[in-house]
């Protein structure tokens, strides 16, 4: 490999050709600040945060300063991060940012952990030097999943570059130029007329607080405080994950024993359940579909569909492929019907006094709430009252003022608290079809033996694999992000491809880097592999459980032997099953 | 961003002249660009019907046509008017008080600069120095030049037109 030897700093460092100033000075433990800089995903040097100055190999002063996330490095260059003149430019180019700012920070979510604070911070700004005209956006808050403020967006593009770079979706955009460009929908329509599919990837990619969820904390404070509800908390695989970063634990904590804990501690009587329960109940369902699929010469190849973003995806770009789609609910949904059909029934408790609460890594779990397709009961109410992300959990937390990090493991409560481990790794990309192949291999090959299918697993970005199971071969393929799901989709409309099964996740690396995550700042988002850490913390959980396929699960035996029959009979069917519809794939 | 008030009226033709264009254009880098300027020619603006054609044909995003549709000033979103005003705002005419002209207009029109009346009779747009400098301030209606203007005046001079229009009928 061809190398660049330079000087940051007077330290120095040998890279490979074609680094970037900035990764340079990472070699040499000198960082450098950035704002827009997102790494593969944003790389335009628009914010002029990351400016330096640099000689050249003669020892003769660079023109002007250099944008450091784009500037690539030079043999014998010499490069000064932190001269007076780097910061008096830093320091400007902040005020210059904070001057069209809307600085209501005090109440900011983002407030502690917003990108452009830390930098006044740290550059010591003076957020009143320069004025401007007043704040003059309206607010978006259309659509049930994302609201848009842009009185507080820097238009550092990022949002943009995930929109469109890494989902291929771009329903936002720059818009107009100069001091009026701002980001939006074509013809400044709200986000909720685009075909947008809701995966909150722009909220995670967001420095400051023009991006939020839609909160739902309100509507859960009312529920809990209502007597007459009861209300119903039940946690996705991948939120003991990723929760205990919100309490500053380091990433990849497992905090499946707090969870439950800091869930009951928020309201008298409220139930804190295990949603990988529902993970396996899933896969109970869609190994039977897939089973059935293949046997009876249906639809091949059949495509998972927990994931809300990916059907919404599907339903707006891809409507030909509906009919691949399982027409399994969601774990989420399917824990909706579970509590308002069977657990209702069984307990007595009236559906409509219930309240349930499902915490998700997701935005578009907001939406799925209220597709009326996933009601399953006859009253007006949806099977799922409220999807909380995993940051408005942290918040109500937070709000209750309990000591996350200090509390005791406690379990889920009874009777929806074991899951295999199977359900465990839904929440990581390749997790829901590792446990469909566990389970539909047990069924179909008694004496299959196979439980880790690391084939699926990993970080390359489409995995392809084919395993025999009892004399027939399964192919199949796992994807995450929709850019990439988008190449699948082609490759089988081109018939270049004949998977039996392909899991698809919208967010890069599954729901450990869900819309509705804990936020990382570009400091950890470009430098520390976040999303392996938060993965391990659930297939190392895997490892250790008491059972690992779904198949084993008291709960789902529970449920079928009391209620649902099983997988694929009549009740199953019209309690954990759903349809999609076609949405068009124009603005509104 | 106001939107213009005016229904869409491609026709069949025009629709075909830019899929002749989209055709032509597709697989050169950067046709965007070009492709607008010659639908510009061909609708005389660019409303969200001709840029959903344009994203289409080009295999992009809406948002992408529409953020660089927005870019340039020499693009516009609204028709133009049967008596095109073009208000000047350069310098000389500027200090003479054009804005209060053109706020004039404006009052008078109930639409802001950019925009079409919905009869499709005015359209208002400011422009830069049309060279009359010593007739400050300045505005055209269609290819007449009024000079020396004050907005009493504007009153007027637009009555005319809209007295001309109401005879026809």
């Amino acid at each position: 490999m061809e190398t660049v030897n330079l000087k940051i700093n007077n330290i120095p460092v040998e890279v490979p050709k074609g680094y970037t100033i900035l990764q340079a000075a990472k070699a040499a433990n000198i960082e450098i600040p950035t704002l827009c800089y997102l790494k593969d995903i944003n790389c335009i040097g628009a914010c002029r945060v990351c400016m330096v100055e640099a000689k050249d190999k003669n020892d003769r002063p660079m023109r002007g300063l250099l944008a450091a996330c784009v500037y690539p490095v030079e043999e014998g260059m010499q490069v000064f991060t932190n001269t007076p003149a780097v910061i008096k430019s830093r320091k400007t180019t902040i005020e210059l940012l904070l001057s069209t700012h809307q600085k209501k920070c005090l109440s900011c979510v983002r407030s502690n952990n917003c990108e452009l604070q830390k930098l006044a911070l740290e550059y010591g700004c003076d957020e009143d030097r320069f004025t401007s005209e007043d704040a003059i956006y309206e607010i978006d808050e259309q659509s049930p999943y994302i609201v848009r403020n842009n009185n507080k967006c820097v238009n550092c593009m990022r949002c943009v570059a995930a929109c469109k770079n890494v989902q291929t979706v771009s329903v936002i955009g720059a818009i107009r130029r100069g001091y009026q460009v701002h980001v939006g929908s074509p013809f400044d329509k709200s986000l909720n007329d685009s075909p947008c599919v809701g995966c909150g990837q722009c909220i995670v990619s967001c420095p400051v607080g023009a991006l939020t969820e839609k909160s739902d904390e309100d509507r859960v404070w009312d529920a809990i405080n209502d007597p007459e509800k009861v209300v119903m908390f039940f946690t996705a695989p991948s939120i003991k994950a990723t929760l205990g970063e919100s309490f500053d634990l380091p990433i990849g904590t497992n905090v499946e024993g707090k969870m439950p804990a800091a869930i009951r501690r928020l309201g008298e009587g409220v139930k804190a359940y295990n949603m990988d329960f529902t993970a396996d109940l899933t896969i109970m369902e869609e190994a039977n579909e897939l089973i059935q699929r293949i046997t009876t010469g249906g639809t091949l190849p059949m495509f998972t569909s927990c994931c809300p973003g990916w059907v919404k995806f599907v339903e707006h770009y891809y409507p030909d492929f509906i009919p691949n789609l399982s027409t399994c609910k969601s774990p989420q949904a399917m824990f909706g019907a579970v509590l308002k059909g069977y657990y209702a029934q069984k307990t007595g408790i009236d559906p409509n006094k219930m309240f349930v609460v499902s915490v998700i890594p997701c935005t578009a779990k907001k939406f799925e709430c209220t597709r009326p397709q996933l009601r399953s009961g006859d009253g007006d109410y949806d099977d799922v009252d409220v999807a909380l992300t995993t940051r408005e959990l942290a918040r109500m937390i937070k709000r209750a003022h309990i000591d996350f990090a200090d509390l005791q493991d406690e379990d889920y409560d009874l009777p929806f608290d074991k899951a295999s481990g199977g359900g465990v790794i839904f929440g990581a990309t390749g997790g829901v079809l590792e446990a469909a192949l566990r389970t539909a291999a047990r069924t179909l090959d008694g004496d299959f033996k196979k439980i880790d299918f690391e084939e699926v697993r990993g970080p390359e970005a489409i995995r392809e694999v084919t395993y025999e199971v009892a004399g027939i071969p399964v192919k199949v393929a796992v994807t995450s992000g929709l850019g990439n799901a988008r190449k699948i989709l082609e490759k089988i409309k081109k018939g270049e491809a004949d998977y039996q099964m392909v899991e698809i996740m919208a967010c890069p690396g599954g729901c450990i880097n869900g819309g509705g995550q804990p936020l990382q700042s570009d400091s950890v988002r470009n430098y520390v592999d976040y999303k392996a850490l938060r993965s391990k913390a659930l297939y190392d959980q895997d490892k250790t459980s008491a059972f690992r396929c779904s198949d084993e699960s008291p709960v789902c035996k529970m449920v079928y032997d009391e209620f649902f029959e099983a997988p694929g009979k009549e009740k199953a069917h019209k309690y954990l099953h759903t349809s999609y519809v076609e949405r068009g794939n124009k603005m509104n | 961003m106001a939107e213009n008030s005016l229904s869409f009226k491609g026709t069949k033709a025009q629709e075909e002249e830019l899929m002749a264009v989209i055709a032509k254009n597709k697989d050169l880098p950067g046709a965007l660009l070009p492709v607008l300027h010659e639908a510009q020619e061909i609708y005389g603006y660019l409303p969200i019907e001709v840029q959903q054609m344009v994203a289409d044909g080009l295999g992009i995003s809406l948002s992408e046509v529409f953020g660089v549709a927005t870019f340039y000033s020499r693009f516009s979103l609204n028709p133009k008017g049967k008596h095109q005003i073009s208000i000047c705002l350069g310098t000389a005419c500027y200090v003479k008080g054009s804005d209060k002209i053109l706020e004039k207009v404006e009052e008078k029109l109930g639409i802001k600069s950019g925009e079409c009346t919905p009869d499709g009779l005015f359209s208002i747009d400011s422009c830069r120095c049309v060279g009359a400098c010593g007739l400050a301030p300045v505005m055209m209606i269609g290819e007449e030049v009024y000079g020396k203007l004050t907005p009493k005046e504007v009153g007027a001079i637009l009555d005319k037109y809209i007295n001309e229009e109401g005879g026809k009928q």
